[in-house]
């Protein structure tokens, strides 16, 4: 039964492998997101954050317990959802603009209508490309362009064929320090144009009390929801908003969480 | 053009004719009967005086060795995309394609002679036979090496899998596809010369074979430099179509010319 909520995670358990070689990588988690809800999902490395997401995505399926995406349960690969990931996986052999086109290609109605309507997807590709700061470089290749350049890209490709979930798996993981805030904001501008459900896997702090509406702490595998908070910062929250007390409060306050968890 | 680049186009030809030269004096040092190992002198000679039939033969060769290596790459390119595309077909298929591999190509021209009679159709076959395994083994390897994630980006966008092989697999496994290519003409080449020698009247290996057979040494050392330069040419005109067609794959070679 659908609750109302857009992502809803009803006690999943996830286990890899067979007999005794098996993990238990996500034991009995619950979570709801809203529709248009941006939510982060944080914890140790090797949590089972990155199990969330192909669960949610439907490319794995749970063991136990049940995953609803709008009114549908996810059994197989849901479609047209938006995925990025820390490699920005752009394909070489295809030009910047081709690549965040892809969609397009792949995507109903979008699959039936590019054919005929070529120029307005390339205007609305070049448009994303311009959001980013990308206005000049939709001819080159993903090669000439430099690792924050690529992920960006990497974003467009994401949401550009307006995905109701952008499932986002630590997206700014490999980049600089200077890269990866201003990336925050870029991607802050896109969700607050767009209003997409996205669903932010992460482990840096800062990032997820930046990006999300609300901020879940995962332990340590097997995987649970052991807090949560809601981040009452308006938006549009700026580098500036993380030198605020009450960011840094609320940074704090995940962090101890999580240390918490991992001295026990 | 820079002095470094002109070097760089100069020196095969520079190593070729040292190569001819070394040859020539050794023959000449050590008095070695033309019988035995011909003068290079005396191999063009006897190339210029047969050029005729040599040319007629070769083109001959050319010819099957083309359509054998065609017809290996398009059931080469099936094979290794079938193989590629599923783990069942992968495990059903490759011990058999590894047991005909090993098998000498040579013991199977008379086969295909018992079946199709002397000439050019045992020759194209086992050019054909000889060349699809590497194509079919690099076509599979580009499509096995597909990082999970860019699938995982196409499965949920929902993409089918004849989206994912048709918009990732096969442009992913086109540099592995050329790279093949280069090694496939080469061995289309061995494949019918070959097939000429066992079992036909026409034909450069055919000619070497009865050259050899009336101890007209400098005649088989000719088709023998033949071969080579016709396999340096189709090498050459896979290259090229390579560079075209995989660029963004030499990226860095690119960025340096």
């Amino acid at each position: 039964m659908p609750t109302g909520n857009f992502v809803s995670i009803r006690n999943v358990s996830l286990i890899y492998g067979e007999g005794e070689d098996s993990i238990l990588a996500v034991q009995d988690l619950s979570l709801e997101i809203e529709k248009g809800e941006f939510v982060a999902v944080v914890g140790p490395s090797g949590c089972g954050k990155s199990s969330l997401m192909k669960l949610v995505t439907g490319l794995v399926r749970a063991t136990r317990g049940e995953i609803y995406v709008g009114d549908q349960r996810v059994l197989d690969p849901i479609r047209g959802v938006g995925m990025a990931f820390q490699n920005p996986t752009l394909m070489p052999w295809r030009t910047t603009l081709a690549n965040i086109m892809l969609p397009f290609e792949i995507v109903q109605p979008h699959k039936r209508l590019i054919g005929r309507d070529r120029a307005r997807y390339v205007a609305q590709a070049e448009q994303l490309l311009a959001t980013v700061g990308l206005r000049q470089f939709g001819g080159k290749f993903p090669w000439e362009l430099s690792g924050g350049m690529q992920q960006r890209a990497n974003l467009c490709r994401a949401v550009i064929h307006q995905p109701e979930l952008l499932m986002l798996d630590e997206p700014f993981g490999a980049l600089d320090a200077f890269t990866r805030e201003e990336l925050w904001s870029v991607m802050q501008r896109v969700w607050i144009e767009k209003r997409f459900t996205g669903v932010l896997v992460t482990h840096d702090l800062r990032e997820a009390a930046f990006l999300a509406d609300r901020v879940f702490v995962i332990s340590p595998r097997p995987g649970r929801v052991i807090y949560e908070t809601r981040i009452d910062i308006p938006r549009p929250r700026t580098l500036q908003t993380t030198f605020e007390p009450r960011f840094v409060d609320i940074v704090h306050a995940l962090r101890e969480r999580i240390s918490q968890e991992l001295t026990v | 053009m820079t002095n470094a680049r002109r070097l760089q186009i100069a020196i095969p030809w520079l190593v070729g004719v040292g190569l001819f030269a070394v040859w020539e004096l050794a023959c000449r040092v050590f008095e070695i009967p033309p019988f035995v190992l011909p003068r290079p002198s005396a191999v063009f000679a006897t190339m210029y005086d047969y050029r005729g039939p040599l040319l007629e033969h070769s083109l001959h060769t050319l010819f099957t060795t083309i359509i054998g290596f065609v017809l290996a790459v398009a059931g080469g390119t099936a094979i290794g995309l079938a193989v590629g595309a599923s783990s069942f077909v992968y495990v059903g298929l490759y011990p058999v394609l590894i047991a005909f591999n090993s098998i000498p190509k040579v013991a199977l021209v008379p086969v295909i002679v018992i079946w199709f009679g002397i000439g050019t159709i045992p020759a194209v076959i086992t050019a054909c036979s000889i060349a699809f395994f590497p194509i079919a083994v690099n076509i599979a390897t580009g499509l096995a090496t597909i990082e999970p994630e860019m699938r995982d980006v196409l499965r949920s966008l929902g993409a089918n899998r004849w989206e994912i092989l048709t918009k990732v697999g096969l442009p992913r496994s086109t540099p592995y596809l050329f790279a093949s290519l280069k090694i496939a003409i080469t061995l289309s080449f061995i494949g019918s010369v070959i097939s000429e020698t066992v079992a036909s009247n026409i034909g450069i290996g055919y000619l070497m074979l009865s050259a050899s057979s009336r101890f007209e040494v400098p005649l088989v050392f000719a088709g023998l430099i033949i071969v080579g330069a016709m396999g340096i040419g189709m090498y050459a005109v896979c290259v090229v179509f390579e560079r075209r067609m995989t660029r963004w794959a030499f990226r860095s070679q690119d960025l340096i010319s």
